[in-house]
């Protein structure tokens, strides 16, 4: 999938990391950009924001995508400046429809545990593009975007 | 009297089973199934568990933590018991608005405010 446009950046501004399908892996790799939006100096808000929607988005590759397989691998790319950061996850798996996950907030989905990962990146980022198969999500957050709480959530 | 877990602080307050997390990055993924594990024993040692989580040194959360939050509201409510929470952060709170989870769990300002919610046992 090529980059989506609106994200503003081309090939050649983005970092590429491969890593193992191991939490602890992605772990490491998270850290590395927490501590690129704290030289840019990101607001504890956006800060916030991008962390949880990485986690997640790096959880549903290993689990979801990638299926706990350890002999499979993601793909993180990523883009920092003091005006936006944009994140990109791809798993090994066969993908899937992000319009047919169950909207967790639906009355009758309240008391499920599981299916708040996507609805959350979608919250948090400021904007959120899966390629046609669903195993590659595009995410980029403005440093100045609005307070969540102002945002309509 | 404190007992001994990897992830969690407890302490008795007034018949309250009133637990801490240990570490602030502790609801992350990783650990996340672990907390859940140890959550369920002290609930399953205590039928009618009248038990507060305590938020006050927790700095981050994912949508894992709250899966397991859901399961042990679901499992202490089949037990009779109650489940509170107290001394969520802005950022954590908000995540359980935009996840409506505030309409699910009871959630208190202080523990003190939410001790004095508990039914006597």
């Amino acid at each position: 999938m090529n980059i989506p446009a609106e994200f503003g950046i081309c090939e050649s501004d983005l970092t590429e990391m491969v890593i193992p399908n191991d939490l602890r892996a992605a772990k490491n790799s998270e850290d590395r950009i927490l501590l690129h939006l704290a030289r840019f100096d990101y607001s504890p808000e956006c800060t916030f924001a991008i962390k949880l929607a990485m986690e997640e988005a790096l959880t549903n590759a290993i689990k979801h995508g990638n299926r706990n397989d350890r002999r499979k691998q993601l793909v993180l790319r990523y883009f920092i400046d003091d005006e936006r950061a944009v994140i990109m996850v791809r798993d090994e798996g066969p993908g899937f429809a992000p319009a047919d996950v169950p909207d967790p907030t639906a009355e009758e989905n309240l008391e499920r545990p599981n299916g708040r990962g996507l609805m959350l990146m979608h919250a948090y980022m400021s904007r959120v593009r899966f390629n046609a198969a669903g195993n590659e999500v595009w995410m980029l957050k403005f440093n100045r975007d609005e307070p969540i709480e102002r945002r309509g959530f | 009297m404190e007992q001994p877990s990897t992830h969690l602080r407890i302490k008795r307050s007034e018949g309250v089973s009133v637990v801490e997390f240990a570490d602030r990055k502790i609801l992350e993924e990783l650990s996340i199934q672990e907390i859940g594990e140890e959550l369920d024993r002290l609930v399953d040692a205590e039928p009618g568990i009248r038990l507060l989580l305590n938020f006050h040194n927790v700095d981050h959360l994912s949508s894992a933590a709250l899966g397991m939050l859901i399961t042990l509201n679901k499992k202490v409510k089949e037990r009779s018991g109650e489940l509170k929470l107290s001394d969520i952060n802005r950022q954590i709170f908000e995540v359980f608005k935009i996840t409506r989870l505030n309409r699910v769990f009871e959630i208190h300002d202080t523990a003190d405010q939410a001790l004095t919610g508990f039914k006597p046992s």
